[in-house]
């Protein structure tokens, strides 16, 4: 064999081959391993294709279809029958339009809000207000639109409401609480943590029970409040404390000496903080935070035990209330995973580019 | 005579009054019942082995430590708990540290607007006119839109002093600001800093530069275990030191 003197511009399948004996056939051993899990990978990969995709029965089928191939391929058409009631639940069928309106408007603001054109606070102010409250008159209805009760929402709207509100109203709490909980004031200091290892130290479905069952009991007879609000003032004080401590770890990598600089200099304690703090520990939390609204938005969920039909309650009772489709769980899991993914892959992917984005503005 | 008595009695513009100062952290002690007067425009080097307190003893003049017994007066302004006389305080002194303490997140043109902003509550447009004439003099102007992490030492040093000045302080403390800096980067500073005094700034000092001491300091101050121990011009400082400590530390330094 003809070896080719120098080492760049060899044939592709040549270096494909050299790396291939690097990496995965460097040793018996190795080879016999590789050899056992690309087996592997194919034979789940050939079953799951041929359910997922190739038996599969798509579009409009009826359930006899389905019926018939049980076992042997999916039953998208359950995802077709049903996805309405898996996106909206019990939301009124001839006044779906509105919350599919307000879904889209809603992920249209979040958008915006990721492009540096929008960061400026009058730009986003005026966003947020607008679009939330033409979001609510959407759901809600009235002023020409038929009114629809928050018992009857449900679905997808629900579940980004709770999520993104849930983090974007926790985001001062928390900020409040981490900065508190570093105070040189005693009191200030004590409610903090106090309020931290409280909140934290519960589960998120305890805070609901009590927002949604307890808390009643607090008030005066007469005085009550929205279930679906109550549920979402929970979320934004549970998310609170966990933010606080992300951001706590942010305001503690930063070194005295920028206090000391920005005291030397004259800023008072709230100048300091956002003009000098804030700002560098925020940017160095970005990873932490996005993770735990990862973690906030799939946690929202949990509200099913408060009866709140979030999206993947609406998916849920979608199937298995019906008789005929029953037997198609799975089906609508995989429906409400899909989406579940597609909501946070795009988080993870957003945040991975505003590291970057942040850290070539700094160059630190 | 008390060794850390005034050198000089106050020439009716004193600066800086500092009595009776002591300091603890936890136990131990400091600052020793520190006194020292500054005339307005004096320019006074402060030296000493490392723990000796110099550092402490700026950092109580614009109050980043607290102080526990003893008095401070600056311009007339007695150094309190009130966050009034704080702030006038600081607002009268600017300070450039030995890690230089930019803010990394901030251009080197922001960096030095920021407290002219939102301290004096300047119009920004003033603000970075004044700022691009301060780093002009400090040599800079052509990196106003850099980064901090974009510049050597010795220029990120030079941008502190920009930004310290642009508060137009009346009086400047310097803490140990070139012992961070790689040598070569040492002298571009320390022209920064004389041609700073020659103009006729009231600086307080703490470098182990002695060159620098002995080209433009009135007074140079060895302190030892929170005690002043000997003041004196340098001319008189380095050669005829009265105590015994003075003159071993010069001994080691100067045989560098």
């Amino acid at each position: 064999m003809n070896r080719q003197p120098a080492l760049a511009h060899r044939p592709l399948l040549q270096r494909g081959g050299e790396w291939l004996r690097a990496n995965l056939f460097s040793s018996v051993a190795n080879g016999v391993t590789t050899l056992l899990l690309l087996g592997l990978l194919v034979w789940l990969g050939d079953r799951l294709l041929t359910w997922a995709v190739l038996n599969a029965v798509w579009g409009n089928a009826s359930v006899a279809t389905c019926n018939a191939l049980l076992g042997q391929g999916a039953c998208w058409a359950v995802v077709a029958d049903k996805w309405r009631q898996m996106l909206f639940g019990i939301y009124p069928q001839a006044e779906q339009w509105r919350p599919a309106a307000a879904v889209l408007i809603f992920c249209g603001m979040l958008v915006l809000t990721a492009m540096r054109r929008f960061w400026h606070l009058r730009r986003l102010l005026v966003l947020w207000l607008g679009g939330s409250l033409l979001c609510a008159w959407l759901m809600a209805g009235g002023g020409g639109l038929t009114p629809v009760p928050t018992a009857l929402w449900g679905g997808l709207p629900i579940t980004l409401m709770l999520a993104v509100f849930g983090t974007l109203l926790a985001f001062p709490l928390g900020v409040l609480l981490a900065l508190g909980r570093r105070s040189s004031l005693p009191i200030i200091r004590a409610v903090s943590i106090s309020y931290i290892e409280l909140v934290r130290g519960v589960p998120l479905i305890t805070v609901l029970f009590m927002a949604s069952i307890m808390f009643a009991l607090f008030l005066p007879e007469g005085i009550s409040f929205d279930k679906l609000l109550r549920a979402q003032v929970a979320i934004i004080l549970f998310n609170a404390a966990y933010i606080a401590e992300v951001v706590r770890a942010g305001l503690q990598a930063l070194p005295r000496g920028q206090h000391e600089a920005a005291a030397a200099l004259g800023l008072g304690y709230w100048q300091t903080q956002l003009l000098v703090i804030l700002p560098q520990a925020l940017r160095i939390t970005i990873p932490a935070q996005v993770n735990s609204f990862i973690d906030n938005f799939k946690d929202t969920s949990l509200v099913i035990i408060v009866s709140i039909f979030d999206f993947l309650y609406a998916v849920r009772q979608a199937v298995i209330s019906d008789l005929d489709w029953r037997h198609y769980f799975v089906e609508g899991y995989l429906f409400a995973m899909a989406v579940y993914w597609l909501f946070c892959y795009a988080m993870s992917h957003y945040s991975q580019w505003l590291e970057k984005h942040l850290a070539r503005d700094h160059r630190t | 005579m008390h060794p850390s008595a005034p050198l000089t009695p106050p020439a009716g513009d004193e600066i800086i009054r500092i009595d009776g100062l002591s300091k603890w952290f936890g136990d131990f002690q400091v600052l020793r019942d520190i006194s020292l007067s500054v005339r307005r425009g004096e320019r006074i080097v402060i030296c000493g082995p490392s723990g000796s307190g110099k550092s402490t003893l700026i950092r109580c003049l614009n109050r980043l430590e607290t102080h526990q017994a003893g008095n401070i007066v600056i311009d007339g302004i007695r150094l309190d708990d009130s966050l009034k006389n704080i702030e006038a305080v600081r607002n009268d002194i600017g300070m450039v540290f030995q890690h230089f303490n930019l803010f990394p997140h901030l251009s080197v043109l922001d960096n030095c607007t920021l407290a002219p902003i939102w301290v004096r509550k300047q119009p920004r447009a003033a603000a970075e006119a004044t700022a691009r004439q301060l780093l002009q003099r400090v040599r800079i102007s052509d990196q106003a839109h850099k980064y901090p992490g974009q510049l050597s030492g010795g220029q990120q040093q030079r941008v502190a002093i920009a930004r310290a000045l642009c508060m137009a302080p009346r009086i400047m403390l310097f803490d140990e600001p070139t012992s961070a800096l790689d040598p070569e980067m040492v002298k571009e500073v320390l022209e920064t800093m004389v041609g700073l005094a020659r103009d006729g700034m009231t600086m307080l000092c703490v470098t182990h530069e002695m060159g620098f001491a002995r080209a433009v300091a009135d007074r140079v101050i060895f302190m030892d275990a929170g005690e002043i121990v000997e003041q004196a011009p340098p001319e008189i400082f380095f050669s005829q030191a009265r105590s015994e400590r003075t003159r071993q530390f010069l001994d080691q330094i100067l045989d560098r």
